[in-house]
């Protein structure tokens, strides 16, 4: 019977066959996970509550912990936004990730270098406004959605001074029309303002870039910061709304 | 002795071969070179690069897998295996899935009460449905990890864009399929939890009833995007039943078949992405 060179093989550096390199380590990667799977399976039970009871509303409801990250958001936005379009721009945006980035460098290998923004946007968005938020959703939101410390007693009648009032309250607008109509400006100024400084700062890029796809990415980052901005100002200046319309609020 | 019938062997003999275990050589010689054999399996473990070769290509289980592959594509470093323990726990959720199927009812009355009987009366039903639970919230981890990976090694660059776009559609119906199982304990937990998260189509713009621009459509709590959802106006039992359909039936065949397109678009994209 013939041995394979195996000296031969493994001397050429270029391609190996899958028989036996790759499939040896996924049958090593599947023992392991199973292994731990099983152990883990035999160690802690899934949970399984009372039976439900349309009439007995916990307090907190959550959604599975990996909405969470959603649902805190509803505490800054609207549901039509925190649990809608949301999570649509985040699919969409997602998608259109590879028809936005246009570098060519750092395909196929690690890389901080040559690809900064891309790291850093990704990042955030994952690591922050998606993970941390989770974070914060599972261990440290008690009832009626109030932050509580780990060590703090989940005190089911903490009331917490709701005083927030809209920006444009803030601003010394008090009538209705006249609120609305700041609101506007100040939502369509920023989208507006922030693709005109972008398009100045990367005036150069536009031609190899392309003039739509830049658009659009500039939309992205600024709905991400918007998000971000919107936190802050609830957090640190008690505003409720930016934006109050007869349709929506944002 | 000399008349005896050829073929029938004598005792001493016998045991001569035992002992020399020539006998097991023999066995398994007529064995592995019965029709029965050879018609099952085409490819003893020769290592010839023909043999490796026919391992990979004539087996319909690994033919999804390229013959041949860039040599750095093997390192752990850079995919993490994340994608392989990804399907992997797929896998195990199907199996454990369609074992916990056996015992379980889609139906309000029964649903909870069958969750008890698994975990108490039937052999191995709390492993099941612990396996079962567990995989599927590893499998939204490793999912996430599998997809940052992809991110920061840049493979969804040209010419891996649309994998990366299946991808995303898998990681949604990931998510999907996990968040519909949610619901199927009946219990406290998995009610309030679906009920938190279907509250949302209701704001969905134009669609729901208390969405942006809803009055200019004309839905109403009972005839909505969340109510199309569930079945009715609240999570009661057609929602269960809905859910028991999308998360056994619809989504893991949609998934599975996305599943499948992903693998073999890595092969026509030219394997895994490297710095080459
Ligand atoms: C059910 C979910 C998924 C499964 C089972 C899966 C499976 C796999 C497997 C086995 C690989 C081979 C390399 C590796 O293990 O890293 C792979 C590669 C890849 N996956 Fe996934 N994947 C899933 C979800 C995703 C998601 C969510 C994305 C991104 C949005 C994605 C994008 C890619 C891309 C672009 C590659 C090629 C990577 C390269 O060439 O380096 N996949 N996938």
């Amino acid at each position: 019977m013939a041995v394979a060179p195996k000296k031969k093989v493994e001397a050429t550096p270029e391609k190996v066959h899958v028989w036996p390199y790759l499939v040896r380590l996924e049958f090593m990667c599947a023992i392991l996970v199973i292994l731990a799977l099983t152990v883990w399976s035999i160690g802690i039970d899934a949970p399984l509550e009372e039976a439900a009871n349309p009439t007995k509303t916990p307090n907190p409801s959550k959604a599975p912990w990996y909405f969470l990250g959603l649902q805190d958001i509803l505490v800054y936005f609207d549901p039509w936004f925190a649990g809608v379009v949301a999570p649509v721009l985040i699919i969409v945006g997602l998608m259109l990730i590879p028809y936005l980035d246009v570098n060519p460098k750092g395909n196929g290998y690690y890389t901080y270098e040559e690809r900064k923004l891309a790291i850093w946007v990704y990042c955030f968005g994952f690591l922050v406004l998606w993970i941390a938020l989770i974070i914060m959703g599972v261990f440290l939101r008690g009832p009626g959605w109030n932050l509580f410390m780990p060590w703090q007693y989940w005190d089911p009648h903490k009331v917490v001074a709701l005083t927030s009032v809209d920006l444009p309250y803030a601003f010394g607008v008090r009538t209705y029309n006249m609120a609305m109509f700041v609101g506007g400006v100040v939502i369509c100024g920023y989208f507006a303002i922030g693709t005109g400084v972008y398009f100045f700062l990367e005036r150069k890029a536009i031609k190899y870039v392309g003039f739509l796809r830049m658009f659009i990415k500039i939309q992205l980052y600024l709905i991400m910061i918007g998000i971000v901005i919107k936190i802050v100002l609830r957090l640190g200046f008690n505003i409720k709304y930016v934006w109050v319309t007869p349709w929506f609020n944002i | 002795m000399a008349n005896k019938a050829p073929g029938l062997p004598s005792l001493a003999d016998l045991i001569a071969k035992v002992k020399s275990g020539e006998i097991f050589k023999e066995i398994s010689k007529q064995i592995t070179e019965s029709q029965v054999w050879t018609s099952s399996f085409r490819h003893g473990y020769a290592d010839t690069p023909r043999n490796r070769v026919l391992q990979i290509a004539s087996n319909v289980w690994l033919h999804l897998h390229p013959v041949k592959m860039h040599r750095h594509a093997l390192r752990i470093k850079f995919t993490w295996c994340m994608g392989g323990i990804t399907f992997l726990l797929f896998l195990s959720t199907v199996v454990t899935g369609v074992i916990l199927m056996f015992y379980y009812r889609p139906v309000g009355e029964y649903a909870y009460y069958d969750m008890k009987y698994l975990q108490y009366d039937v052999p191995f039903g709390m492993l099941m449905r612990n396996m079962h639970r567990w995989a599927a919230h590893a499998m939204v981890i490793t999912v996430w990890l599998h997809m940052f990976r992809v991110f920061l090694t840049g493979s969804y660059k040209p010419p891996r864009e649309f994998n990366w776009v299946i991808g995303v559609f898998l990681v949604t119906f990931t998510l999907l399929l996990s968040f519909t199982g949610y619901l199927l304990p009946w219990d406290q937990l998995a009610m309030w939890a679906v009920t938190v998260g279907t509250n949302m189509a209701r704001a969905t713009p134009f669609l729901g009833n208390e969405g942006p621009f809803a009055e200019y459509v004309g839905v109403t709590p009972r005839y909505d995007a969340r109510s199309v959802l569930l079945g009715g106006s609240l999570v009661g039992p057609p929602a269960l039943l809905r859910f028991y359909v999308l998360h056994c039936i619809f989504i893991p065949l949609v998934a599975g078949a996305l599943m499948i397109v992903h693998f073999w678009r890595i092969r026509k994209d030219g394997g895994i992405s490297g710095p080459l």
